[in-house]
């Protein structure tokens, strides 16, 4: 006994370990997340190239945001990612939510077929866009070739102006989708089976039992999965910059490839450095949303 | 009899789904393996003789004997990069979800939405000032640079899976061990590490694809040293359809661990896709 409490002296009190398992994430975290936002907040305000590193950023006061704000085309590029985050998220939906339903099922193999129908989510979203473009090619691509008997029409998908955000969408509804097919998946058998025996017995339709049973039900994780998606379609950028580089012309400029031209291509830092923090208030709308839904569904679950 | 109608248009449809999401996939494999007037045939062609020349290709240079070629660099930095960056996230991860599931910390929810908000940052919006940040520190282009800075990316991730993890194995066990003499961390090793092994595999595979499948980061941060294969892919295609099977090719090599990955993962899938939100 006494051995033992002699080794407990001797060793890291819980305050201790606390703060030896807390601090390093912290610190890395600051590091790497708070201090950077701090320096471009400072640049969002400041005139500065970032690829003429000898000239000082230079004081422009809130410039770069009135300049943003009274820019047009910023309008036009929220306009679109608001445009692709409705269709995509939307489709997303509808598909992942009819898939779980009919997968919701027992039959052999439901297991295999669930895992492989996830397997476009788990992959690299620029590597996706880049392997659609192959399918996608108005020439030589499989989509045409499989569309062209029904439709007769051989559009040009990612190199025409009015085809182009579609198939952004549809790209990311195949990529997408079957993250809404898991979590409705999850709702859909966590209902519990006796509430529709007993609608069985009371002859209820299959209207009136997914209506009054399943979608109350579900509803908060529906919701969920929902603002995942619109939080993750509203950052995105890989998948974008590798189809369609934000072209043909600008019809598919999203505000993140935006961000990255003015950044990256043009070297206006101090301007990006403000759109960045528009773009971030934005998100903080966003997963402020988010927290609040999971208080809520974890509130009542 | 309805019902077994009723259950074959099911299955039915359901093998429909199926084939729609994997065609692609398939395609890509099937680009991979054909000769280059197959890929541009046609029709396309279903059925082909196969051959491995773009697979030869790419990570052989011809005639020099056994040379890299910048796609297998490439291929080799995204290993390494993710891997290292794996280890960091999920051990920093771990100790810093148990601290949150055993400790009571003032103003321990603030903390966690913090660690939570790091990661809804998109990425385009950190990545001007790191990239100065990383210029002036000498980080540009080099393997530490993206290993610390994948860690960081993905130990908010980790944090949020392992907790979950961590306050799902009963607090009594250690409390046992801490009343027969062992200390906080002989406790913490000896007896909430073995029962946490599921989670941190779960949570590492996670981290791993992460790291693994990273682009805007990788594309601004790198040139040529550090670069992982995700920029490097695309920013082959420009000279149009004639390196189409050897990108394939190379899609197919960089796919595949995640496909493999994904299959050991199943039964965490939901846990994963959702931050530990849901759990199955």
């Amino acid at each position: 006994m006494t051995t033992a409490v002699a080794r407990r002296r001797r060793a890291l009190s819980d305050y201790q370990v606390k703060m030896l398992f807390l601090m390093p994430t912290l610190l890395l975290l600051v590091g790497m997340n708070v201090f950077p936002l701090i320096w471009s907040l400072y640049l969002s305000f400041h005139r500065y190239a970032a690829d003429m590193p000898g000239r000082a950023p230079e004081a422009v006061g809130t410039a770069n945001y009135t300049a943003l704000l009274h820019d047009p085309n910023l309008w036009r590029y929220f306009q679109i990612t608001a445009e692709f985050v409705v269709l995509a998220v939307g489709a997303q939906f509808l598909i992942g939510f009819g898939v779980a339903l009919l997968l919701n099922r027992e039959f052999k193999g439901k297991g295999l077929v669930t895992t492989l129908i996830l397997l476009p989510m788990m992959l690299s979203p620029a590597v996706v866009g880049l392997f659609w473009k192959l399918i996608m090619d108005p020439n030589w691509g499989l989509l045409n070739f499989l569309i062209r008997p029904v439709t007769g029409a051989a559009p040009a998908w990612l190199t025409d102006a009015r085809t182009a955000l579609p198939s952004l969408v549809m790209i990311d509804t195949w990529m997408w989708s079957p993250f809404m097919m898991l979590i409705c998946l999850a709702g859909l058998n966590a209902v519990p089976k006796y509430l529709y025996e007993a609608a069985d017995v009371d002859r209820a339709s299959g209207w009136f039992k997914f209506r009054h049973i399943t979608l109350p039900l579900i509803g908060p994780l529906l919701l969920l999965a929902l603002i995942f998606r619109t939080m993750d379609a509203f950052k995105l950028f890989d998948m974008v910059w590798v189809a369609t580089a934000g072209g043909p012309g600008d019809v598919t400029e999203m505000v993140s490839v935006t961000l990255y031209r003015q950044a990256f291509q043009n070297w206006n830092t101090g301007e990006a450095c403000a759109l960045a923090y528009i773009l971030l208030v934005v998100i903080i709308a966003l997963s402020n949303l988010y927290i609040r839904w999971l208080n809520r569904v974890r509130g009542e679950a | 009899m309805n019902g077994r109608i009723k259950s074959g248009l099911a299955l039915a449809a359901i093998g429909l789904v199926l084939v729609i999401y994997l065609l692609p996939i398939y395609w890509i494999v099937a680009t991979s393996l054909k000769e280059y007037s197959d890929i541009l045939a046609r029709p396309p062609k279903f059925v082909f003789a196969p051959t491995l020349r773009n697979y030869v290709s790419l990570l052989l240079v011809p005639g020099e004997g056994l040379h890299a070629t910048p796609f297998a660099a490439r291929l080799l930095n995204s290993v390494i990069i993710a891997s290292l960056s794996t280890i960091f996230a999920v051990a920093m991860g771990t100790m810093t979800a148990y601290a949150f599931s055993r400790f009571r910390t003032r103003g321990q929810g603030d903390w966690q939405f913090f660690i939570l908000s790091t990661r809804m940052l998109p990425p385009v919006v950190v990545v001007i000032p790191i990239f100065l940040m990383y210029r002036a520190l000498g980080l540009f282009d080099t393997h530490a640079g993206l290993i610390v800075l994948y860690t960081a990316f993905n130990v908010s991730f980790a944090v949020w899976l392992l907790k979950g993890f961590m306050d799902e194995i009963p607090k009594e066990y250690e409390e046992a061990a801490l009343v027969d003499g062992y200390s906080r961390l002989q406790a913490f090793v000896r007896v909430v590490l073995p029962q946490a092994v599921a989670g941190i595999a779960a949570t590492s595979v996670f981290c791993l694809i992460t790291a693994w499948n990273e682009f805007a980061f990788a594309l601004v941060l790198t040139q040529n040293t550090a670069q992982t294969a995700p920029p490097y892919i695309p920013s082959v295609v420009g000279s149009g359809a004639t390196e189409w099977g050897r990108i394939a090719a190379g899609t197919v090599l960089f796919l595949l661990p995640v496909a493999v990955f994904t299959f050991v993962m199943r039964k965490h899938l939901l846990r994963g896709a959702t931050f530990g939100a849901l759990k199955r």
